[in-house]
């Protein structure tokens, strides 16, 4: 396996107020590597420092041996690099088809744009039932289908997922979850922001734990779920 | 849900509106170009039209409709709050009092202009300097764009409310601009040329044919407007107008496609400057006031933000009744009730009344876009009805 994206000793700051300290992550191609941690770890501002929203102010980031850290936002996208955000952020009034399409702005091979738009509509059926309604009058739970689904169409080589389950039922955590573990099966590398820890262990190859802007510990999924500290901190055994 | 399939028709291409346009445009045309100067018309119609809708108020609600339609691309498509647009329809109208007066009268410049050769300044072609003021407004419109696009929303509309201010008040003292007479200051630049239609020069009292000629302008402004908005480019404003950071996380690049609604805005801006110039027949500084960017988004409010066909119903029926339409209803009801009430006085009061009561009873607009009007008046569903099997059908 080889690396896919390495972040290397990223700081991160909003102004005056520094989110994340130290954080190194690395992500192998085909893998399922997952951040958990508390609110305020730096999950969310690590991710997205990856897609290019906020510049570190130090450190690099790098995508299949590129520096891409200091890139525009739409250049790593580009490169293969999609971000499905935290509260979905899907555009409300717009249909869910025309939500998709926006997921593909940047391609411009139709046919492949279509080929993929059936394919994440069977990842999730609900979705296609509802491809001509407004996006903003569906269900949390749908909104998050959109909001990875729309991701999956910009054709990602890695697939950012923060907070996937937020908000939702049990049974839709579930269906999310299998469908993670679906798009690994086709090929996509996954870095996944979890607050709910045990569910994100279970899916994931590797795991780095966070606190206050820093990595407190990493290793396989397996090891740190039966970790104690880990066990007691986030898994709530 | 038999609502939402209403937000497709945004999608659905169709070119149908140009034979409606195009019959209603001319029933317009031959109404005031050959109806009503014709001779055996009772002359109380004629009366009628000249008090309520005489020639020059149509021509110059079309100008409005234009920049308008122009505000709209950056307001209603791209989301951008801008309050200094007044400042290009300044810059328009510069450009025809440049390239086509006797204002540079040290000059003799000539091209298929439309008087005498010997005729001192610089005289160039109506239909060019029409595109040279929408590319000069266009390019200050990313000049101006390039540095304030960057802030968001409010501190955007203090900055172009900035702008607005800054540059008529540039034409206004410009009898002295750095040592050069750029404007002539409070005078004025008194006179363009006619307009050159082959045939004939249309000079400033040619109302019929020129209300032809901004009609023609109108439709261009229609087809760019409702073709920029069905190709990527409009989905990405639309993008950036529902939500700039997933815009973005979806690709679109964001100062580029902003930047690219502020151009073709300005673009607009210039269309209807050169044309305003032509319409009063001179540049006049103090016209280009902060009133009028006020205006022309209250026109674009009142229609309906995005969607054109509302933006040119709320640009006349303002521009109507500030030009028009309030001082022929004062004279009616003081004819009418011998009373002498000066109701032209009362445009503004009038205005506020009528934004208040939009924003109290229909906030979408007279003539809705589809998806704003989704928004404002469907609940969200919640997420029970996901999970479980039930499902809201149609509010």
């Amino acid at each position: 396996m080889s690396a896919m994206l390495e972040v290397k000793n990223i700081e991160v700051a909003y102004g005056k107020i520094i989110a994340v300290k130290d954080i190194s992550v690395t992500v192998n191609n085909g893998e399922i590597v997952t951040l958990i941690g508390s609110n305020g770890a730096g999950k969310s501002t690590t991710l997205r420092t990856i897609s290019g929203l906020i510049k570190p102010k130090s450190g690099e980031i790098t995508f299949n041996g590129k520096r891409i850290d200091g890139m525009p936002g739409h250049e790593i996208v580009g490169m293969g690099i999609c971000h499905s955000p935290e509260g979905r952020r899907i555009f409300p009034r717009m249909t869910v088809k025309e939500n998709l399409e926006l997921g593909a702005f940047l391609r411009n091979d139709k046919s492949a744009v279509n080929a993929d738009m059936e394919r994440v509509l069977d990842l999730f059926p609900r979705l296609k039932e509802r491809i001509k309604q407004t996006a903003g009058t569906m269900s949390g739970g749908e909104q998050q289908m959109l909001a990875v689904s729309r991701a999956l169409m910009g054709d990602p080589k890695l697939l950012l997922l923060d907070e996937p389950s937020m908000g939702l039922a049990p049974v839709l955590v579930e269906l999310i979850f299998d469908t993670i573990v679906k798009i690994r099966k086709q090929g996509i590398t996954i870095l996944l922001i979890e607050q709910n820890a045990t569910a994100a262990l279970e899916v994931a190859d590797r795991a780095y734990v966070l606190e206050s802007g820093k990595v407190k510990m990493s290793g396989s999924a397996k090891e740190l779920s039966a970790d104690d500290k880990v066990t007691k901190a986030y898994l709530g055994h | 849900m038999a609502k939402t399939s209403v937000s497709n028709n945004v999608t659905r291409s169709n070119r149908k509106w140009i034979i409606g346009y195009s019959i209603a445009g001319l029933i317009l045309f031959i109404t005031y170009q050959f109806l009503i100067p014709w001779e055996g018309l009772p002359l109380g119609i004629y009366d009628a039209v000249y008090q309520w809708m005489p020639p020059s108020a149509i021509n110059e609600s079309l100008v409005y409709v234009i920049m308008a339609l122009g505000l709209n691309i950056v307001v209603g498509y791209a989301g951008l709050l801008d309050l200094g647009y007044v400042a290009f329809w300044a810059i328009g109208g510069y450009c025809a009092g440049w390239f086509m007066s006797e204002f540079f009268y040290f000059l003799n410049i000539h091209f298929l202009g439309s008087v005498p050769a010997e005729a001192p300044g610089i005289h160039i072609n109506f239909w060019m300097v029409l595109l040279i003021g929408g590319f000069v407004c266009a390019l200050f419109g990313i000049l101006i764009g390039a540095p304030t696009l960057r802030l968001k929303s409010d501190y955007l509309a203090l900055v172009t409310l900035g702008f607005g201010e800054i540059i008529p008040q540039v034409f206004f003292n410009g009898e002295n601009f750095f040592g050069f007479n750029i404007s002539n200051g409070t005078k004025g630049i008194v006179r363009v040329d006619p307009i050159p239609v082959g045939v004939k020069d249309l000079g400033p009292f040619d109302f019929g044919w020129k209300l032809l000629i901004f009609l023609l302008l109108t439709a261009v402004m229609v087809f760019i407007s409702l073709r920029l908005r069905r190709g990527r480019l409009g989905r990405a404003w639309l993008a950036i107008r529902e939500d700039e950071l997933a815009a973005s996380m979806m690709g679109v690049p964001l100062m580029r496609t902003k930047l690219a609604s502020y151009a073709v805005g300005a673009f607009a801006g210039g269309l209807g400057g050169v044309a305003f110039a032509t319409h009063v027949d001179g540049v006049y500084a103090e016209r280009f006031n902060f009133t009028i960017s006020i205006f022309l988004l209250a026109m674009v409010v009142l229609g309906g933000m995005g969607n054109v066909w509302g933006v040119i119903l709320g640009a006349f029926i303002l521009s109507w009744v500030n030009g028009n339409g309030l001082t022929a209803f004062g004279q009616f009801y003081n004819d009418r009730f011998g009373t002498e009430v000066d109701f032209a006085s009362f445009t503004f009061l009038l205005f506020g009344l009528v934004l208040i009561l939009m924003m109290l009873f229909k906030r979408e607009g007279l003539l809705p876009e589809s998806r704003l009007k989704l928004m404002l008046h469907e609940d969200e569903l919640d997420d029970e009805d996901a999970s479980g099997s039930k499902k809201k059908v149609g509010k």
